[in-house]
């Protein structure tokens, strides 16, 4: 018996794993599992800030480990791992640094958060860094399997994140909605994988990609796998939160705890897109003729009703859910441009946004203050009056948001709008620029309030003792940590940095996209 | 950032001093500053904003005095690349179109800042208009679509806090308005540019987005569509009927700084993207389409001169003025003859010294009245004579008495025009009637008959204030009696770009023998 199952054991053909290639996805399990040893270890004898800075370190050597990466990458071309379940690429080393620079700016502003709302230890560290792993997971992914690994890896931890304010009935519902809705799609996802698999007999997309080519060439029957790719792009579609699968997006947003909700905006849908492009533009580009159209519809869907349900919000928090439903279809624009640009825009956009996301976020926990409840545009009515350099902060990325020029947005923009008119077709351009002026007029509208003269302030003598009282009765509560604070600071640096100075990042994500294959 | 480009181009000169780019970054440095001081050092706020824009207004002469004026093409030229990738670079130029506005940008904002009082908050105030000086300087100086969108959009920006900051009663409103307005006319502008830039480097293999370049895209003469993106942009921000009603509420809800710079220079913006842009790169689809505009434009004069007269509200009826005159700059601009063009050049640097002229006049009525409206000021004559003779001075400048600066502009914009657009220009002459009509009225209402008990002890200009404006009614006398120096140095880069609409137009039909002559002099009064 046992020598029986020794010889199966040797029959079967493990394959070789380069842990090497790999090595971002590795560090950011490690570093969780580490963390959480270490505090099941030393539990509540250790200062908060501590986990803080593990986890902003292990979110860095990924980051650093992406640099290797690249530099390899430069040096010996891309290649594959794990038996070609894995693709390293530039694209794959990008989306290592959009999550991992997710993962640091939420750390930071956890941090603060955690502290006021006592919710202390390193549990939102770890989440964080698990969830991050299975982001990587789908960049990474040259199999659809693995793909779906990754997303369920990413979701369940962010399911836990959405529900983690104990505390708040908000944040439980928000868990479980995204639980359901989350999971759901998942299935419609799994489904749309088997579907594909059932139409081409594999899963890897490299091999779909070369069997569909061969499938069309021969004019065999291709429904199996038009059905296997709508109900594939129905399930990203969720993630990335695309009209009309957006529907959770809003009360989530807006349930979660505040650092959570930035996290799920700037990771979680470039994680998404990372899959959605990876599986479109190179599993299932021989059925471009096909997707484009569709991604087509969802764009101008999701860029329309993204705009135009925002501005009818009275949440902060639900109208940047609104614009991050918005942003997605800017990104859509991307992708439905199907070329080297399109994918070099849509990975730029993705990595400011989660820059610009993520310090709005950090902003918006500070206002909500203790309870995370002040979230309404009201609760910003004079806050430049009471903190002018958060009010000027959150300006500036509202701003850049909006796409001012000179700051990372409008570049973003403008990269994915010149990939959509590089064609014939400027129908999707069009609508994309006139969406943005629509887009400004919340963004305004928060951004006029802040600068407001706050409610019981003589407008025409701030100086005044009536007046200075009001202020500092309202400054109360409302407490910058040192973390969140270097969290907003990096985020404002890095858009009207690389707003300004901008050639350096377009062109990385310019040669991060080898990977497209024509 | 700024040092290095300026140290930058320094060195690439030759050593020589780069007033262009110095021209664009000081304001933005003394602005930064600004924003840097703390808010009670009220003082020096104050000193290092006036300091700011007079500096910037001695450089914007420097580069009018550096200017050769026989020289038709771009001047003091400085190129870098900034955005590698997509072919984008800092390129600035100046020439004749240009030359002016600049000039009288750097002459404005002093004027803004000093003129009316600042109510609250002192620091941001100058700030933004020190930031606003800036996108001007810059878009006045873009020769690279890109660079010249930045500026067009970021000096926005400013306004829009400027007007939401300081404005009036319903100041939030007509902010957004504004700003929504001119965001939605960009939009198809961003578009055009990014479509002409990839039709360009289909065709030539690189991207670029320098202006010489991209006029040399084969088939890019005629193309209608993008001749009209740009438009909208232009036609939104000058504000052409029926695309002006943004302007009124912005413009009677603005602060007096805002309002003399909105109406001095940020409508310019639009006219002469016009002439830089719309009608440089597209000149085949700009003759073809001429009516459309020319019509636009004619209605406007006529119907922003028939509401002007109808207004109670006195800033009101300078806004809907500027509707009225600014339609006189585009049917020159859709003449396409060498004077049509250059009277539509001297009409910008006319209406963007006799309309600021009004505002501050009209903004110190507010200041010393606390109303506007009409029906409430009379006989004002009678307790300020020096203001009533101001306000008459500038009104006559406005009206085009012969004399004074508007005439010179609008004779020629009409001579211009006559051979290539006689009809509307017969229309629109009327608005000239029209003009005089509404202003003298609005004049005789406010400044003569008996002052009433409310009116009986508003105090007459100060000393501050006449100085502010004195340079203004200099200006206004003096290119009024002699334009020569204004008009030689924009003949020449006139004179090359109707020369290339009519090679690159396709169009038969000759100028005139007379017009086609030796330069002209512009009149002689």
């Amino acid at each position: 018996m046992a020598s029986a199952s020794l010889a199966q054991a040797a029959t079967l053909n493990l394959p070789h794993v380069e842990y090497s290639r790999f090595l971002p996805i590795l560090i950011l399990i490690g570093g969780a599992l580490g963390i959480l040893l270490l505090a099941s270890l030393v539990a509540g004898r250790v200062a908060q800030a501590w986990w803080t800075v593990l986890s902003v370190a292990t979110a860095g050597a990924a980051g650093g480990a992406a640099c290797w990466l690249w530099i390899d990458i430069q040096q010996h071309g891309p290649g594959t791992a794990v038996d070609e379940a894995l693709r390293i690429d530039g694209f794959s080393v990008w989306f290592t640094f959009v999550i991992c620079s997710a993962v640091v700016l939420f750390s930071l502003t956890a941090d603060g958060y955690v502290q006021r709302e006592r919710l202390g230890g390193p549990e939102i560290h770890v989440l964080a860094l698990l969830s991050a792993s299975g982001g990587l997971l789908m960049a990474y992914a040259n199999d659809l399997l693995v793909l779906f690994l990754g997303l369920e890896i990413l979701s369940i931890a962010l399911y836990v994140m959405a529900g983690f304010h104990r505390r708040r009935d908000e944040s439980g519902e928000a868990a479980m909605k995204y639980f359901v809705l989350g999971a759901f799609s998942s299935a419609i996802f799994l489904y749309g994988v088997a579907l594909t698999y059932g139409a081409t007999g594999t899963t890897r997309l490299d091999q779909i990609n070369r069997l569909l080519t061969a499938l069309l060439a021969s004019g065999g029957n291709r429904n199996l796998a038009l059905a296997g790719m709508a109900l594939m792009i129905v399930g990203l579609g969720f993630k990335v939160a695309a009209v009309p699968f957006h529907t959770w997006t809003p009360d989530v947003y807006q349930g979660s705890p505040s650092p959570v909700t930035g996290f799920m905006a700037a990771a979680a849908k470039a994680a998404g897109f990372a899959g959605l492009l990876r599986v479109l533009l190179f599993g299932l580009q021989p059925l471009r003729d096909d997707w484009r159209p569709a991604i087509w519809a969802l764009a101008v869907l999701t860029l329309v009703a993204g705009s135009v349900l925002a501005i009818v919000q009275t949440d902060v928090k639900r109208m940047l859910a609104y614009s991050s439903i918005n942003h997605a279809g800017y990104v859509l624009v991307g992708l439905h441009a199907n070329n080297a640009d399109g994918v070099a825009g849509a990975q730029y956009y993705l990595l400011t946004y989660a820059f610009t996301v993520l310090g709005s976020f950090a902003v918006v926990s500070v206002v909500a203050r203790r309870g995370d409840d002040a979230t309404s545009i009201e609760d910003y009515r004079g806050l430049y009056a009471r903190k002018p350099l958060l009010a000027v902060a959150f300006a500036i990325l509202l701003a850049a948001q909006a796409g001012v020029p000179l700051t990372t947005g409008f570049l973003a923009k403008f990269a994915v709008i010149r990939a959509a008119t590089s064609g014939d077709d400027y129908s999707l351009g069009i609508v994309a620029m006139l969406v943005t002026a629509v887009a400004a007029f919340y963004y305004l509208r928060l951004i006029v309030t802040m600068f407001a003269t706050p409610e019981g302030v003589d407008d025409e003598h701030p100086d005044s003792e009536g007046s200075v009282a009001v202020l500092t009765r309202q400054r109360a509560g409302l407490r910058v940590m040192p973390a969140t604070s270097a969290a907003i600071a990096v985020s404002v640096a890095m858009t009207v940095g690389a707003g300004l100075w901008a050639g350096p990042l377009l062109d990385f994500a310019k040669r991060a996209t080898i990977f497209f294959p024509g | 950032m700024a040092a290095l480009l300026l140290a930058q181009e320094a060195g690439a000169r030759g050593g020589s001093f780069p007033s262009l780019t110095a021209a664009i970054v000081l304001p933005a440095l003394v602005g930064v500053a600004v924003a840097l001081v703390p808010r009670r050092r009220q003082e020096a706020i104050r000193i290092l904003g006036v300091l700011g824009t007079v500096a910037t207004a001695a450089l914007t002469v420097v580069i009018a005095v550096q200017f050769d004026r026989h020289e038709a093409g771009y001047q003091m030229v400085s190129k870098h690349p900034w955005i590698k990738p997509f072919g984008i670079s800092w390129h600035l130029g100046v020439d004749g179109i240009s030359l002016w506005l600049v000039v009288l940008t750097g002459l404005l904002f002093p004027i803004a800042l000093l003129g009316p009082k600042v109510h609250k908050d002192l620091k941001a105030y100058t700030a933004w208009l020190l930031l606003l000086e800036s996108a001007m300087i810059g878009a006045f100086l873009s020769l690279d679509l890109f660079l010249f969108f930045v500026f067009f959009e970021v000096g926005l920006v400013p306004m829009y806090f400027l007007i939401g900051g300081w404005g009036y009663a319903n100041r939030t409103y007509a902010a957004l308005k504004f700003f929504v307005y001119t965001l939605v006319g960009s939009a198809f502008l961003l578009v055009g540019i990014i479509v002409l830039a990839n039709l360009h480097a289909r065709s030539s293999g690189a991207l670029t987005f320098d202006v010489v370049e991209l006029a040399k895209t084969p088939g890019i003469a005629g193309s209608q569509l993008l001749f009209l993106a740009f438009m909208v942009a232009f036609a939104v921000k000058v504000p052409i009927f029926p695309l002006h009603t943004w302007l009124p509420d912005a413009h009677t809800e603005a602060p007096t700084a805002g309002s003399v710079i909105l109406a001095g220079l940020m409508l310019k913006l639009g006219t002469y993207g016009i002439l830089r842009f719309a009608i440089f790169l597209f000149p085949k689809a700009a003759k073809e389409l001429a009516w459309l505009w020319l019509t636009a434009a004619v209605i406007g004069m006529v119907y922003g001169a028939v509401v002007a007269t109808m207004q109670k509200d006195l800033k009101r009826l300078v806004a809907y003025s500027s509707v009225a005159h600014l339609g006189f700059i585009v049917l020159g601009a859709f003449a396409f003859t060498r004077q049509g063009m250059q009277g539509s050049v001297v009409q910008m640097v006319n209406h963007g010294i006799s309309t600021p002229a009004l505002f501050l006049l009209v903004g110190w009525l507010y200041e010393r009245r606390h109303t506007r409206q009409i029906s409430e000021l009379k006989g004002l004559w009678k307790v300020a004579p020096v203001m009533g003779g101001v306000f008459l001075f500038v009104t006559f400048s406005a009206i085009g008495l012969p004399g004074l600066d508007g005439f010179v502009g609008e004779f020629l914009v009409l001579v211009g025009a006559y051979p290539t657009a006689k009809w509307w220009v017969v229309v629109g002459t009327t608005a000239v009637i029209l003009a005089a009509l509404y202003l003298l009225w609005a004049f005789q209402r406010v400044f003569q008959g008996e002052p009433d008990e409310a009116n009986r002890h508003m105090p007459d200009l100060t000393m501050r204030e006449r100085a502010v404006i004195a340079p203004l009614l200099v200006l206004i006398l003096a290119l009024g009696v002699y334009p020569k120096p204004l008009l030689d140095r924009i003949e020449p880069s006139v004179a090359k770009l109707v020369e290339h609409v009519q090679a690159e137009g396709g169009d038969t039909r000759q100028e005139p023998a007379i017009l086609a002559g030796p330069p002209a002099e512009g009149p002689t009064p």
